[in-house]
């Protein structure tokens, strides 16, 4: 074993080694800086105090300034509008033009910044430095891309139908915006709060797939037509585990309106991911599935059928699809955070400052499990996806739908306080989850890493742990 | 609103109607059998639309009916459909895998 | 109903569902008659909404739109040598007359029976917050035995098409 080899270290490596935290830096900064900075840091803390004692004193309950839920200034609107006598068509239509233009803001803003975020914490993960050149941090680099794409041309193949080559990138945008609808920001601001919430957003992202399809198909090409069939097999599976734990979610809360869901977390004081963890965890593996996101996107798996189903777009209509991507990310962030993660509340915080603002935490840190998701996993073969949807989600979420309709009828209609029951449900989905998933993995005859053999190879010739013999000069 | 142009059961019966005539032709038609489908399931939905805007306007029929029957007959009526759309487009891909083609009008072996 | 924005929408959509259903009728290219139907079945989920048959409306979107479309996708894409045109058969004009009939029936009984004076709204008796716990009580209630037959209609209707389609192992080569 040559275990003492010696080498310089790289200049990245050298980068790293010097590289010095956000606190170090502060702490290196002059006197007068250091006093600025603590006068503007102590001025916020007061500030964001005061601000919570006037809220919790109810001294800006229900007035148009109470910024904590923006469907008070928006009825208040309403009201002056309906005082002013005009017909009632003309607040409807104001506020829903106030409302699509808030969730169309919302989302461009967020495409903005999530590929930004996405580019360079993958850098992070990757030991590199990612996007860092065009403005501030590089935060200008997806606004450089986007003039990019708008100035490339715009290709259309040979063969191609017309028709269906120019609708796919409208309509696989559709959805994406469309699934917006239903979440619930704050206790009264949602742009339609509808009582078929959980069917509606089941609903629409079905509607993705045949835009899939029909790039493949338009395209004339056979990449895109294999990415594209690929997309659609792979959707038509996930659509069912999807299906069925939100079917459980809705069982449990006894509503398929979204703000209820979150009502009923707020009520019992636990965010569904506890009671739920199997559901959660295939709520957020199909989804990645349904949207097309890494550890499944065989569907435009780069490294085997070019782009897949938009191998043939170019200019913008290919920034569409990757945006529709990202945006579909953070929608899927929304759904998550409704369901599971206890929406607009945070145990009683959601009173002191806005719910939007605690929403959005919750879509961002999702997001940012999706990028940690990208960065770590590699991408798993069609068989593979197919196979650990038919034989392991479906089932294991069939069982615990069982189990769930049982613990349902027991909170609902015992009597028992809410800490028995719901504490008893979380209690058994726990171990059914634990259970299910070990015995019924066995059962169908996974092997577990551990138990697999080491490769001999790998440990004595090269590899990491060879590589970790390595040590590094500075 | 003048009265002329508020909907009424009627109107819906004639959209009802006319999609219903045009699934018809659509179903009748066509070679190709998943076309054959798309006509069925065209008159289907327009028996939905039938059911659902009796539903929405029959509060004059009966006093103890209950209103919101309609919606269940659709529901089944959509249960209905989504078993005979796979068992149908079961069927065609049977006959493409025995003739190659899905063509109806090619489709006649007892005619020999 | 006299809302003027639930008859615009009814205007607009019943406009968007009949010019679907034309244009799958005329459309030569099997894959654009497929779009056309989606847009028809989605112009019909909007037909749907306008008789606040809000769970209908969103049921329509997902299994019409989302699932039977798909599966016709798939239909058409197992089916490689087929031909792609949305040909006509022989019988074009007994089939359009038979439709022309059935169309012209159907609006004539519309018009000439007494029941187009029944204007009333039914959902304002009921429940006016949401259909779907009227309909699930209805289906778990008086219709339980329809909906036990409905499951057992779908089972077999999933086995028949498994069955149907299934490839025995090796009867391909032979053939």
């Amino acid at each position: 074993m040559t275990a003492d080899v010696r080498r310089p270290a790289t200049p990245m490596e050298q980068q790293i080694r010097e590289h010095r935290s956000l606190v170090q830096r502060a702490l290196a900064l002059g006197g007068g800086w250091k006093f600025i900075l603590g006068v503007v840091g102590l001025g916020t803390l007061i500030a964001l105090a005061a601000g919570g004692f006037l809220v919790v004193g109810g001294y800006l309950d229900g007035r148009w300034y109470d910024i904590r839920d923006l469907g008070i200034p928006t009825s208040h609107l309403v009201y002056w509008m309906q005082a002013q006598g005009l017909s009632p068509a003309v607040p409807y239509l104001t506020t829903a033009l106030l409302g699509g233009l808030g969730i169309l803001s919302l989302v461009g803003g967020w495409l903005v910044i999530g590929s930004w975020v996405e580019r360079r914490v993958i850098a992070k993960f990757q030991i590199r430095q990612g996007p860092n050149r065009v403005g501030l941090f590089g935060l200008l680099q997806p606004v450089a891309d986007a003039v990019k794409l708008m100035q490339k041309e715009i290709l259309i193949p040979l063969g191609a139908d017309r028709l269906l080559f120019f609708l796919p990138p409208i309509l696989i945008f559709l959805p994406a915006m469309l699934g917006w609808a239903p979440v619930p920001w704050a206790p009264r601001m949602s742009y339609v709060d509808m009582n078929v919430g959980v069917v509606y957003v089941i609903a629409i992202s079905s509607l993705g797939v045949l835009a899939v399809f029909l790039a493949g198909w338009s395209s004339n090409n056979h990449y895109a037509l294999l990415g594209a069939m690929r997309t659609v097999a792979m959707m038509v599976s996930y659509e069912i585990p999807i299906s069925l734990s939100l079917l459980s979610v809705v069982l449990l809360t006894g509503s398929l309106q979204l703000s209820q869901i979150v009502a009923w977390q707020q009520q019992y004081h636990v965010w569904l991911i506890v009671v739920l963890p199997l559901a959660a965890f295939t709520f957020l593996f199909a989804s990645t599935a349904e949207i097309n996101r890494t550890p499944n996107d065989i569907g435009e798996a780069e490294s085997e059928i070019v782009a897949g189903f938009h191998t043939e777009y170019s200019g913008m209509k290919a920034g569409l699809f990757l945006a529709v991507e990202l945006g579909n990310a953070i929608l899927v962030g929304a759904m998550m955070s409704t369901f599971f993660l206890g929406g607009y509340t945070l145990f009683g915080l959601e009173l002191w400052i806005p719910g939007y603002l605690i929403l959005a935490t919750k879509i961002g840190a999702v997001y940012f499990v999706f990028v940690w998701l990208r960065a770590t996993l590699p991408r798993f073969r069609l068989d593979q996806l197919m196979g650990f949807a038919w034989k392991f989600l479906i089932p294991l979420a069939i069982i615990q739908l069982l189990v769930i309709a049982v613990e349902s009828m027991v909170i609902a209609q015992s009597g028992l306080p809410g800490i028995v029951t719901v504490g008893g449900s979380i209690a058994v989905n726990l171990v059914l989850t634990f259970v299910g998933v070990r015995a019924w993995a066995s059962g169908i005859g996974y092997v577990s890493e551990a138990a697999a053999s080491t490769p001999l190879l790998t440990n004595t010739v090269g590899g990491l742990r060879a590589a970790e013999r390595i040590r590094v000069v500075s | 609103m003048p009265e002329g142009l508020s909907v009424t059961l009627v109107h819906y019966l004639a959209v009802s109607g006319l999609i219903f005539g045009l699934g018809t032709g659509v179903a009748l038609s066509k070679r190709n059998a998943v076309a054959v489908l798309m006509g069925v399931e065209l008159m289907l939905n327009a028996v939905n639309l039938t059911l659902l805007a009796f539903s929405r306007f029959s509060s004059a029929f009966a006093e103890g009916e209950e209103p919101l029957a309609g919606h269940v007959f659709v529901v089944f009526v959509l249960t209905v459909a989504a078993a005979e759309a796979a068992v149908a487009l079961a069927m065609a891909v049977l006959v493409y895998r025995q003739r190659e083609t899905v063509d109806l009008d090619r489709v006649n072996l007892l005619r020999g | 109903m006299e809302s003027p924005g639930i008859i615009l929408a009814f205007w607009i959509f019943s406009a968007i569902t009949v010019a679907g259903c034309l244009m799958v009728l005329v459309s030569r290219n099997l894959l654009h008659a497929l779009v056309f139907l989606v847009l028809a079945f989605l112009g019909m989920a909007g037909l749907f909404l306008t008789l606040s048959a809000d769970f209908i409306a969103v049921a329509q979107i997902l299994i019409y739109a989302g699932s039977i479309a798909v599966l016709m996708v798939f239909a058409i894409m197992l089916t490689p040598l087929a031909a792609r045109d949305n040909g006509n058969s022989l019988y074009v004009l007994p089939a359009l007359a038979a439709g022309l009939g059935i169309a012209g029936i159907i609006g004539f009984v519309a018009v000439n029976s007494p029941w187009a004076q029944l204007t009333g709204d039914a959902l304002k008796q009921g429940d006016p917050d949401t259909t779907v716990s009227v309909i699930g009580d209805l289906l778990v209630g008086r219709y339980v035995l329809p909906f036990e037959v409905a499951s057992i209609l779908l089972f077999f209707g999933l086995l028949g098409a498994i069955v149907l389609v299934h490839e025995r192992r090796g009867a391909r080569e032979s053939s």
